[in-house]
């Protein structure tokens, strides 16, 4: 093999040419993004499927997302360095890397979304203290650069890289400070992922996305951290077994990925609590103080099947699925658990960004549908292949999984 | 969040949807007004610019009983405004005295937050690039700016005539935080030729929209809201008064 000596020690890997034809595959998709990325640019947001109603639209569901699945990161550093849950150390790397790749993926789509992209800068440069947008634009930005600090010691972990006496120590050195970075880490994302939620909750003039709370912070602002710290650890794990059905090889023991299982399911229980409660103060006590009914702010379209596939389906099941030690001991229940869960948070960011715009808060106005254009679908597309690009390259190379080799022998 | 800023002069309008007959001068004058391109397709809603839409509701009811009402609508310029405090960049501040709420458009990013906060969507996106046909410069506003591709704007209820009304009292030896009622105008109340739309200092009791918008018959949209607008409307029609706000159906209508 021709880039034998940079793959990690004892594990057995695919054929170069046949790592090449798949990263070839994500390439194409990655070009085919940075195309329409092109058209956006170089043409404006007409080339969207945004308008005068739907300010925001899938840019948005797809950067709230993964920023929530990627959520795993922050959570399972806290567990791991802070509160000293060993086992996680298994899956702590890869958690990483899906937390580097969803974040940088939705600074990609960041950069399509701002109408005018070569100011995109003057949100540090003239913040608003009073904007949760503010927030999440430092936020953000700093957990990045955190996440890159973290993944830095992986990298040079690289069986080759690591010869080199430099960067075996800086990588050595970056190890010891990994419980302080964690810990940074930890403080921003529960802000960021709590503005979030915030910028919707705050919009005291949109009746489906406002709510009361605390202080400054409506619900919305804990109810994100909350879904956040649940459906992240979930997503990690379901990252962990796509990867195994993939390679063919067995990557973390069950026993740990049924951890994170429980760790996902215990916070949506949690989670499903206070949401429950906050939709039935919403719809008892927010809708009618502003005119409107439970009924009003559902259609056909955005109709209260959302609701039931968010909260029932989406919500309950996998909590009890994740929860109940007999369900969550088998494989098959875990994972669909695990889908659930992630499938429950895109829907409740799809809800808060889209149906908030569609439904009219003026009596004589009339609900609108927001269909995606190509455009917006095709860079989501691109983010998407190039998480899992980096996902590869970084299996392919790095020594993502301690327990790769025994499981394996 | 963002306290309620109280000015010694508050700029305001009266809008009296029993005299709007939905000619549109309003809409035509403000974009002429304000320097707006025409668009390349003005008939989509979906993608047109225009700072001063007019509604058309009914009543619902069928021949005889049908009704309808025309409501015109810029900025409410509300006092309390859900667009300001979410502005990443402050590109919209409502802090001039006279509370119109500003937009700056070298400053605002199209970040379109504003937008998904304003209920009336009183706000703009920019979706093309402005572009004039030949000629038609001779005819811009010189004292209005130009906005590019990708920024949010609105109605401001013609700022730069606020700004040379204030000139001019300067000029003249007077107090130029006391105009009166028709040294500033906006171009559609101007222009509205049956006389629905009166403007002026809704804390001053000797101008005309002061007394107007004590009316019994005057509301304010989605009022509930919180939103505090400095923009009121008047109908003698019940109908028309429920419309402005949405009502639970055993709530009865404010006013008579
Ligand atoms: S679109 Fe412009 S004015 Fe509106 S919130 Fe964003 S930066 Fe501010
Ligand atoms: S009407 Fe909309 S744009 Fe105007 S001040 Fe109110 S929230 Fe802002």
């Amino acid at each position: 093999m021709f880039d034998k000596e940079w793959l990690p020690e004892g594990v057995e890997r695919c054929s170069f040419g046949k790592f090449v034809v798949w990263i070839g595959f994500l390439v194409v998709f990655v070009l085919m993004g940075v195309y329409a990325s092109y058209v956006v640019w170089s043409q404006g947001l007409i080339t969207t499927g945004l308008n005068n109603y739907f300010a925001f639209g899938l840019w948005i569901v797809f950067d709230l997302a993964v920023i929530a699945l990627g959520a795993g990161a922050f959570f399972s550093g806290f567990l791991t360095y802070i509160l000293r849950i060993d086992q996680l150390k298994n899956i702590i790397n890869l958690a990483v890397i899906v937390g580097f790749v969803c974040y940088s993926g939705a600074m990609i789509i960041l950069t399509l979304e701002v109408g005018q992209p070569l100011r995109a800068w003057f949100g540090y440069w003239h913040p608003n203290v009073h904007s949760m947008l503010t927030e999440v634009i430092f936020c953000i930005t700093c957990y990045l650069i955190v996440l890159i600090i973290e993944f830095i010691p992986l990298i040079l972990e690289n069986r080759k890289l690591n010869k080199v006496r430099f960067l075996h120590h800086l990588a050595h050195n970056f190890h010891v400070y990994m419980p302080l970075f964690a810990g940074i880490g930890t403080f921003l994302s529960f802000f960021h992922q709590g503005s979030l939620g915030g910028m919707y909750g705050v919009l005291f003039s949109q009746p489906f996305a406002y709510r009361e709370g605390f202080f400054i912070w409506p619900w919305t602002f804990f109810l994100f951290v909350a879904s956040a710290i649940a459906s992240g650890p979930a997503f990690t794990m379901l990252v962990a077994t796509s990867m195994e059905k993939i390679t063919g090889r067995k990557l973390v023991d069950f026993k740990t990925k049924a951890l994170l299982g429980k760790i996902a399911g215990s916070l949506l229980v949690f989670y499903l609590f206070f949401k429950i409660l906050d939709t039935w103060h919403w719809a008892m006590q927010t809708l009618p103080r502003m005119g409107l009914t439970f009924s009003q702010v559902y259609n056909e379209v955005y109709g209260t099947w959302l609701l039931w596939l968010e909260l029932g389906i989406c919500g309950v099941i996998p909590a009890v699925l994740l929860v109940v030690p007999k369900f969550r001991n088998q494989p098959g229940l875990l994972y669909l658990g695990a889908i659930l869960a992630c499938i429950g948070v895109v829907v409740n960011r799809f809800v808060f960004t889209v149906q908030t715009l569609a439904h009219p808060v003026m009596p004589f106005d009339t609900w609108q549908v927001y269909v995606p254009a190509w455009t917006e679908w095709m860079t989501c597309i691109e983010v998407t292949a190039y998480c899992i690009l980096i996902i590869s390259l970084s299996y392919r190379y790095l020594p993502v999984f301690p327990q790769e080799r025994r499981l394996n022998g | 969040m963002y306290k309620l800023k109280e000015f010694k002069i508050k700029w305001g309008m009266v809008i009296d949807l029993d005299k709007c007959t939905g000619c549109g001068a309003c809409m035509i004058s403000c974009q002429a007004e304000n320097n707006m391109a025409p668009m390349p397709d003005a008939t989509d809603k979906m993608y047109s610019l225009t700072w001063m839409l007019v509604y058309r509701l009914t009543n619902g009811k069928s021949f005889p009983d049908h009704d309808v009402a025309y409501l015109p609508r810029p900025c409410v310029q509300c006092g309390n405004p859900n667009c300001v405090p979410v502005c990443p960049v402050i590109a919209t501040t409502k802090d001039e005295e006279g509370g119109i709420v500003s937009q700056i458009s070298p400053r605002c990013i199209g970040c379109r937050y504003c937008m998904a906060a304003c209920p009336y969507h009183s706000r703009y996106f920019n979706w093309h690039d402005p572009v004039w046909p030949q000629g038609m410069e001779k005819t811009l506003t010189p004292f209005t700016s130009t906005r590019p591709r990708g920024v949010v704007e609105k109605c401001h209820y013609c700022h730069h005539r606020f700004k040379a009304a204030k000139e001019k009292a300067r000029y003249d030896g007077r107090d130029p935080m006391k105009l009166g009622e028709d040294d500033y105008i906006p171009a559609c109340a101007e222009n509205c030729p049956t006389g629905a739309i009166t403007f002026g200092d809704l804390k001053n009791p000797e101008h005309k929209v002061a007394q107007l918008a004590k009316s019994p018959y005057a509301f304010r949209l989605l009022e509930r809201l919180g939103t505090d607008p400095q923009l009121y409307y008047m109908s003698k029609r019940e109908w028309v008064r429920r419309q402005g706000d949405n009502y639970l159906e055993h709530e009865p209508t404010k006013g008579v």
